[in-house]
């Protein structure tokens, strides 16, 4: 049985690809960006996370863990980091839901049961399952094992990447995916580097791999005000996408900063934590774009 | 929208809700004299064509079709002979917040003394409860149910389109060869069908004379009008009044002014519950517009103006105001009236037509309170129809809700009726289904299904009045399985239905022997036929309708202690039983354990949907298929309108880690907050439910505005209907609103007060709502797309 690590399945997941889908969202990440808004997919093994203002300080998770990793200090639950394994017992003993885990264990027949639960809506609106992280092709075998066994079932299939894999993982995974959601990030090595800790030679390599071998592929950027949302940045990105055979769309996502709460859950500074960009910049970032001829939408 | 329905929608928006004493005074000088002289069909429809005779009569400045129930626009007459005002109740109406009703102080006196003496005693209401038993006034203090017919009459008719192929003459002549054909020596009720004929050609008599007396003070008003198109509007609204109701109809405004005539002879006759409704008025009117079209008589834009008068019309006749318990149950100015939009024709082909949009766009230019349009969509029904109504919902008026035709119409299959009429029924009032023009479908009160739970788990007592209120099934302690609490559940459901309908067949029969409606007889097939009147069995259908409520609370409750008292035995009786009677306090913990640790309804989790269809199946045994006193039987169906916050007023702390007092689950929404797996899941929990064995199912869900943005949010919007519909729902309406722009609401309600707002199956401004009713549509989980 493969199992793999996923930390959410989302339904009625509207921005994850075309029309009503699933998104299941699998844990561990290569890349590590300073505005993710997905912090808690980035670890690849399952972590609790604690929202302290929850807390109603009955104290039943003490007791539940079987590693004493957790004690009360100073008003609050601490853990710690070292004896904890990641059981999960304090979240499934918690009622307040103080304790919650990031990420668990599933079986590909688990994550097909749940994912085939929307299949009407599926079938009615020409929608499907989306895989996305977390990098979901930094989980390959259990990927591909989703992969065929959506395909199996006649559900439309998108997998959301950063491109950062080893191409043999991509080339495998590729025959098996309706639909790439490709996150382009920034085309400049060094920025690239700064800001999501990884090169993107590889991952350009990648996304020419895909575009030459007319696997279908969308293109997204998260504008990222101060990092990638300059207009030379901009039309630099017009020209590459513009020169990808096959592909005549790109999508921006513009930088939203719903993901304070999370940051806050897993007790780490938020490094990105910004504002959005103004419609006006978004605009003109568009109208720079379809010089290009590519179709532009805000938004997935 | 052009000048002049501008004009008629500001005055209607901004005349005040007030109470004539008029109807009240002439009927207590009516009955005064007559009462006892005629036979009782015969006396009803004297004193309808007294009203009809003798009322003040009203055609404002501007408008195109004329009638008012009152003496002018928002001015609603009172009904004693069925509820008599108390001088304390109309000092109420007069002077409370939200909901008010002008009277003044002179009328209270004047009501005081000529009209609540006389009705002291004789009302319907006061009748009905000086001979209810007393273990029933027990369980309905204690908040079991409610009872519709103890203050307005049995109602949520709807019309089919009998009344454009026929006008009172043409039903006088029907009425006329009945009556030559009574047998009155083979048949022994040939003597009562012919005073109930002789009382429908009475009723005909009087709608024709209501209407040349509006003939009349038109002609009136233009020869005193100076200019000359308004006179010449004013001679065509008297020609109009001359054809119609007389004759039927030739043109489109002829048409519109049948319907409205009848509708407001129905409302004067009787108040009937949500009023009335003209059931498809888009394939009703369609013909008429057609061949108005085709010669050239009537543009676009005048159909449309005419049909934004009928809006305004509606909008302009409040519902009548309540008393006592019912005041709580739904205080609105909202009279129900529904138009239902698309559907099916009688021969099963998609039913939308021209008029089916022009009927949207009036709805969101004029977005008032009333009517509620709604769109039926069957899988026949082309995506422009849905589309168009998606696009009229993503303004959050409320409006319109969606109903799937074809479950309508298997609803109705399923209780023999033919397949042609299901298709010529739909919905009115909120969302219950019924056969236009040939049913009496008469919703008889809600069940409070949570607070059987509750006496159940209080051995048969209310916690609340320490009443015993149900059977004594046992202390709860002694339960050592689900099966044996479900078991005492189940026996203790089925002795409060048995209350219920017990009481219901006694009122039943006081309005059949005393509150006849000779006119809505006239136009119900086939009361004339039968020579029975519609509260009698006259109708080709009869049904009765229990509504349950709270399906999400009780789903939940059940879950709770199924999982944590006897499959993880984490909780025990004494400590859920103490939470519950503390209402949670000092128990949070448990509580949240309860509320956050507990499979829910809503969730497409079948730990929790399959306690849904356990509950279902045992409401749908204890109700449908029983004896009405009509020779034809009950049915459920389940909705609960604004309800469910006065049965959440009667409930204490349930087990779902609701706290006491807080609204239950609304129709057959999931508790608030407990669906938090999106609207797919919700749908799925849904659609696990046998709908079409109800008599229909009320679904709110509630999107932000910011997710239904774009053309593609649409689209997806309309792909959730259809999925919905083809897995069996019933219906389904969306609020879309923020939760800001709420609290903004309820701090300056001036600045808000065009704020539409659906809660439960209809829709009202938000500012005239109460307070628990306005926390709890902010408080309701709002469905995050995205």
């Amino acid at each position: 049985m493969i199992r793999g690590t996923i930390f959410a399945i989302k339904r009625y997941a509207l921005h994850d690809g075309p029309n009503i889908r699933t998104t299941v969202f699998l844990k561990g990440c290569p890349l590590a960006c300073s505005w993710c808004h997905n912090p808690e997919g980035l670890a690849p093994q399952p972590h609790p996370l604690w929202s302290g203002d929850r807390c109603l300080g009955c104290h039943s998770c003490i007791r539940a863990c079987p590693r004493q990793a957790l004690q009360f200090q100073a008003g609050s639950i601490r853990r710690d980091p070292d004896q904890c394994d990641g059981c999960g017992e304090c979240a499934r003993i918690c009622p307040a839901r103080a304790h919650e885990m990031a990420g668990w264990q599933s079986t590909v027949e688990e994550v097909m049961a749940e994912v085939e639960k929307d299949r009407p809506f599926f079938d009615q609106s020409g929608g499907g399952v989306t895989f996305s992280g977390g990098e979901p092709l930094l989980q390959p075998r259990f990927l591909l094992a989703l992969l065929e066994a959506a395909g199996e079932e006649e559900i439309h299939r998108v997998v959301d990447t950063s491109g950062y894999a080893p191409r043999e993982v991509l080339a495998r995974i590729a025959p098996h995916t309706d639909l790439f959601l490709f996150d382009l990030k920034h085309l400049d090595p060094a920025a690239h580097r700064r800001h999501t800790g990884v090169d993107n030679g590889g991952i350009l390599e990648n996304l020419h791999f895909l575009a030459s071998h007319r696997y279908p592929l969308r293109i997204r950027v998260p504008l990222i005000p101060g990092i990638n949302d300059d207009p030379d940045h901009i039309r630099r990105l017009g020209e590459l996408v513009a020169a990808l055979p096959g592909v005549d769309a790109i999508d921006l996502l513009p930088y939203h900063h719903s993901a304070t709460a999370k940051y806050r859950k897993l007790n780490i500074p938020y490094p990105q934590e910004q504002l959005r960009p103004d419609d006006t910049r978004i605009d003109a970032l568009v109208e720079r774009l379809r010089q290009f001829d590519l179709s532009v939408r805000i938004g997935g | 929208m052009n000048t002049r329905i501008s004009q008629l929608r500001q005055e209607s928006f901004e005349a005040e809700p007030a109470i004539s004493i008029e109807r009240a005074l002439l009927e207590t000088e009516f009955y005064r004299e007559h009462n006892g002289k005629y036979s009782q069909p015969v006396l009803r429809a004297r004193l309808f064509h007294y009203l009809c005779v003798e009322k003040t009569i009203h055609i404002g400045a501007k408008e195109l079709l004329v009638g008012e129930r009152g003496p002018a626009p928002k001015v609603v007459p009172t009904f004693p002979e069925l509820t008599c005002h108390s001088v304390a109740d109309l000092q109420v109406l007069n002077s409370r917040a939200m909901t008010r009703y002008r009277i003044s102080e002179e009328d209270i006196e004047r009501y005081q003394q000529e009209v609540i003496p006389y009705w002291q005693g004789r009302s319907m209401r006061d009748r009905i409860f000086n001979e209810v038993p007393p273990e029933w006034q027990d369980a309905y203090e204690c908040g079991l149910f409610t009872e519709f017919m103890e203050q307005r009459a049995p109602g949520h008719t709807a019309l089919d389109n009998t009344i454009y192929r026929q006008g009172m003459r043409d039903f006088k002549e029907r009425i006329d060869e009945r009556i030559s054909r009574l047998d009155y020596h083979h048949d022994p009720l040939a003597s009562d069908r012919y005073e109930q004929l002789s009382a429908m050609a009475i009723a005909c008599d009087a709608m024709i004379l209501f209407a040349h007396r509006h003939a009349d003070l038109a002609e009136e008003l233009a020869t005193e009008e100076a200019d000359g198109t308004r006179r010449q509007e004013l001679e065509l609204i008297a020609r109009v009044c001359r054809r119609v109701p007389e004759h039927a109809p030739r043109t489109f405004h002829e048409a519109l002014q049948m319907y409205w005539f009848v509708h407001l002879g129905t409302i004067t006759e009787l108040n009937g519950w949500d009023a009335m409704s003209p059931g498809h008025l888009d394939q009703h009117l369609s013909p008429f517009y057609r061949r108005e079209q085709a010669r050239g008589s009537l543009s676009r834009e005048q159909a449309k103006e005419l049909l934004s008068c009928l809006w305004i019309k509606i909008n302009n006749h409040p519902a009548p105001p309540k008393v006592g318990v019912t005041a709580l149950e739904s205080g609105t100015y909202n009279d129900f009236t529904q138009i239902n939009l698309g559907g099916l024709l009688c021969d099963g082909q998609d039913g939308a037509n021209e008029i089916s949009y022009l009927a949207l766009e009036v709805a969101d230019e004029l977005h008032l309170l009333q009517p509620q349009p709604s769109v039926h969509i069957s899988a026949k029904s082309p995506d422009r129809l849905l589309k168009a109504a998606s696009r009229v919902i993503r303004k959050g008026y409320g409006y319109p809700a969606v109903f799937n035709s074809d479950a309508v119409v298997m609803e109705q299959v399923r209780v023999g009726k033919t397949v042609e009429d299901a298709r010529e029924g739909g919905t009115s009032g909120c969302i219950e289904t019924g056969a236009f023009g040939k049913e009496a479908y008469i919703l008889t009160g809600y069940l409070n299904v949570p607070k059987i739970l509750e006496i159940t788990l209080n051995n048969g007592h209310d916690p609340l009045s320490g009443k015993q209120v149900g059977l004594e099934t046992g202390d709860p302690r002694g339960f050592n399985s689900f099966e044996a609490l479900y078991t005492a559940f189940s026996r203790q459901l089925t002795h409060i239905i048995d209350l219920k309908i017990r009481v219901n067949n006694y009122i039943e029969r006081m309005y059949a022997k005393y509150s006849p409606a000779p006119l809505l007889s006239v136009v119900i097939s086939d009361c004339i036929e039968k020579g029975r009147d519609y509260y009698d069995g006259g109708p080709r259908y009869n049904t009765n309708y229990i509504q349950c409520c709270g399906i999400g609370t009780i789903t939940d409750s059940l879950s709770a202690i199924q999982t944590h008292l006897f499959e993880q035995k984490t909780v025990s009786w004494d400590e859920l039983l103490q939470a519950l009677a503390d209402n949670f306090q000092g128990h949070e913990a448990l509580r949240l354990k309860l509320w956050n640790k507990t499979p829910f309804f809503g969730n497409d989790d079948d730990r929790a949907d399959t306690i849904m269809q356990l509950v279902y199946e045992s409401l749908f045994a204890a109700i449908d298929g029983r004896a009405n006193t009509k020779g034809t039987v009950y049915h459920l169906n389940m909705l609960s309108t604004t309800c469910h916050v006065y049965f959440g007023k009667k409930l204490g702390a349930t087990p779902n880690g609701r706290l006491a007092w807080q609204p239950a689950s609304d129709g057959t929404s999931p508790s608030h907050g407990a669906d938090r797996q999106g609207p797919t899941a919700v749908i799925k929990s849904l659609s696990k439910m046998d709908q079409s064995k109800s008599g229909g199912t009320l679904l709110n869900q509630r999107f932000l505005p910011s997710v239904l943005k774009t053309e593609q949010d649409l689209d997806k919007l309309c792909a959730l209907v259809r999925t919905y519909f083809r897995l069996g729902g019933h219906h389904i309406q969306f609020n879309v609103v923020d939760t800001a722009t709420l609290r903004l609401a309820q701090q300056s309600p001036d600045d808000y007060r065009n704020l539409l707002v659906r809660v439960a199956g209809y829709s009202d401004y938000f500012v005239d709502l109460d307070a628990d009713h306005q926390e709890e549509i902010i408080k309701r989980t709002e469905q995050q797309l995205g």
